[in-house]
């Protein structure tokens, strides 16, 4: 990933985004627990590698979250203020005053309105929107390199999200921060990353520019999505869903985790987990078949609203 | 989805309120004001089609749909389920009234009972309304569950056992043990992940078409209220603010807030999104206690 770019990451539960993210967070509780292995590298650090202190003073500082439930991530007994002040004194070493000056500002410019007033109230007399507007000015508090929202407006109205997403695309901009977008609609991300990585069953199944995903995906599990959900500028007759469910990771299938629901697989997806393969530059695939999903998607009786 | 013949009309609603008291005070109660949450709906849906009602939480959709099914005791209007009256009915005839509506909830995981079986869950209404015969009511539940797509050998095992999906289909399949002429859909799918959504929407649009029902579908994402629904309604904090077709409503959107609405839905396509105008609404929704 590059400085300020938009990552997009989609996958369907349990399909281990959310995993993906805190482990590279290193908020996962550690072994005998849980199995980290690889590498994660931010800058020229490997995060995986760091000692807890090393990696404390990274997150929050150079690398935030905000997470899905903005009803929840807040601490429901402590002012907006004393929450967002104690990052910036740890990290920037500014004084209280200094901090709290900064934590009003934040708040405007995340869209909220008398700053100076809302910051001493308590989380529950801010609404969702509002919530998960305070959660990205702790994010930004500490004018973080890489922002990673996890599925920040899955809990909120259309209308919120569609603020929220705009307000990240311009601070994204202003402050050219890179961020990954964690979601489950791939609707959401097309007017948002410069490019997507579809994981399906813990594994990345097909990585790629945003035109070339829309445009011509390769995995039958992106085509999949794309051709399942109804789009509101186009009248279909009938949806055509992806059958089945995803595979329980417990009772991991041999081959291909997509095969079960697949309507392209041919015998070698039986035994071999096909690898990423790169297609061009910007586009890698996790298939043996990769069907062309430019065709499959011009389909003209979509076209006629 | 056919076209509805105009004199065929199997709900319709004048004039429903639905108003919530504000209390204060612990032993002495005294109410300092209304929550208006329906306010003054009318509308109508024809037998076999699609009604789909659209707005943010908390603009009284699903109160609107438990106030039509008597859940909630309506403050004032009327709601006819074709000739008969519903509303000021109680007890039994109510009791009966209530064979022909039915409701799909948007929790799957909160609406099964976990410690009755899926067979039990489905012959349930039929036990409480005495239909048939045990071993009528094992066959009843045996065709539904062919009917929603589940395997009949389901009937015995326990609804953790479930993925949301499938139990999405029971709680579709208990709604239609007793024929109802008339379903409320309250956010059937938004639970559920999305390629599962596509899934669930095809399977209420195949049983609309065979067993003719009507819908009246509940929810705020917009994209899936066009696909299933002939007409939509746009709520917005209590009132109806826009009602059309289908396809006028997106292609002609009258009201301001529609016109926010329908910018707010996201399209799966970069190059769409890269040229559409996006309409997006300062500020948070009013407070229903406390109306501009």
């Amino acid at each position: 990933m590059n400085e300020g770019e938009a990552l997009g990451i989609v996958g369907e539960s349990r399909s281990g985004k959310s995993v993906t993210m805190l482990s590279i967070m290193r908020l996962l509780s550690t072994p005998p627990k849980h199995r980290v292995t690889g590498d994660v590298q931010f800058g020229d650090r490997n995060l995986l590698k760091l000692s807890a202190a090393e990696i404390r003073s990274l997150r929050g500082s150079q690398v935030a979250m905000i997470f899905q439930d903005p009803m929840t991530s807040l601490n429901p007994v402590l002012r907006i203020e004393k929450q967002m002040t104690e990052a910036m004194r740890l990290h920037l070493g500014l004084s209280l005053a200094e901090a709290k000056a900064r934590a009003a500002s934040l708040l405007q410019r995340v869209g909220i309105p008398d700053a100076e007033e809302r910051i001493r109230s308590y989380p529950h007399q801010f609404s969702g929107g509002m919530r998960q507007r305070v959660m990205i000015a702790m994010g930004l508090a500490c004018n973080p390199k890489l922002l990673i929202a996890d599925e920040p407006t899955t809990a909120l109205d259309v209308t919120i999200q569609a603020q929220i997403l705009e307000l990240v695309k311009q601070l994204k901009q202003e402050l050219h921060m890179a961020v990954i977008w964690i979601t489950h609609d791939l609707s959401l991300l097309a007017g948002f990353a410069d490019r997507i990585l579809v994981m399906y069953a813990g594994q990345v199944v097909e990585q790629a520019s945003l035109h070339d995903l829309y445009r011509n995906p390769r995995h039958p599990y992106t085509i999949g999505l794309l051709q399942s959900i109804p789009r509101l500028d186009q009248q279909r007759q009938r949806l055509q869903p992806i059958e089945g469910m995803p595979p329980s990771l417990i009772d991991y299938p041999a081959g291909c985790p997509f095969r079960p629901r697949c309507q392209f697989a041919i015998d070698a997806c039986r035994t071999i987990d096909p690898p990423l393969e790169a297609m061009s530059d910007n586009h890698q695939v996790a298939c043996w078949v990769k069907p062309s999903g430019q065709d499959l998607l011009q389909d003209p009786q979509s076209k006629l609203a | 989805m056919q076209t509805p013949n105009p004199n065929n009309t199997l709900l319709s609603i004048q004039d429903l309120k639905v108003y919530f008291p504000i209390l204060r005070g612990i032993v002495l109660q005294r109410q300092v004001g209304w929550i208006k949450a329906v306010d003054g709906l009318n509308f109508e849906i024809h037998r076999g089609a699609t009604l789909g009602l659209v707005g943010e939480s908390g603009c009284g959709k699903s109160t609107t749909g438990r106030a039509i099914l008597q859940l909630q005791p309506p403050t004032n209007g009327q709601v006819y389920l074709e000739d008969a009256e519903l509303t000021g009915l109680t007890g039994e005839p109510l009791r009966q009234m209530r064979r022909r509506m039915q409701m799909i909830f948007q929790d799957p995981y909160a609406s099964l009972n976990p410690r009755m079986t899926i067979g039990n869950i489905i012959s349930e209404p039929l036990e409480v309304f005495g239909i048939g015969t045990a071993i009528d009511r094992e066959a009843r539940v045996q065709d539904l569950l062919h009917q929603v797509g589940l395997s009949s050998e389901f009937r015995d095992r326990y609804p953790h056992e479930f993925s949301g999906g499938q139990r999405q289909r029971i709680v579709i399949a208990r709604a239609l043990a007793l024929n109802p002429d008339f379903v409320v859909c309250d956010e059937p799918v938004s639970a559920l992940d999305v390629s599962i959504q596509a899934q669930i929407v095809n399977l209420m649009q195949d049983l609309q078409a065979k067993l003719g029902l009507t819908y009246l579908f509940i929810a705020h994402d917009l994209s899936v209220v066009r696909h299933i629904s002939d007409r939509i309604a746009v709520m917005y904090l209590g009132r109806i603010v826009e009602l059309a077709d289908s396809i006028s409503l997106y292609e002609n959107p009258l009201h301001p807030y529609t016109q926010v609405l329908l910018s707010a839905i996201p399209i799966p396509d970069p190059d769409v999104e890269a040229v559409r105008e996006r309409v997006v609404l300062q500020g948070d929704i009013a407070s229903p206690i406390n109306l501009p």
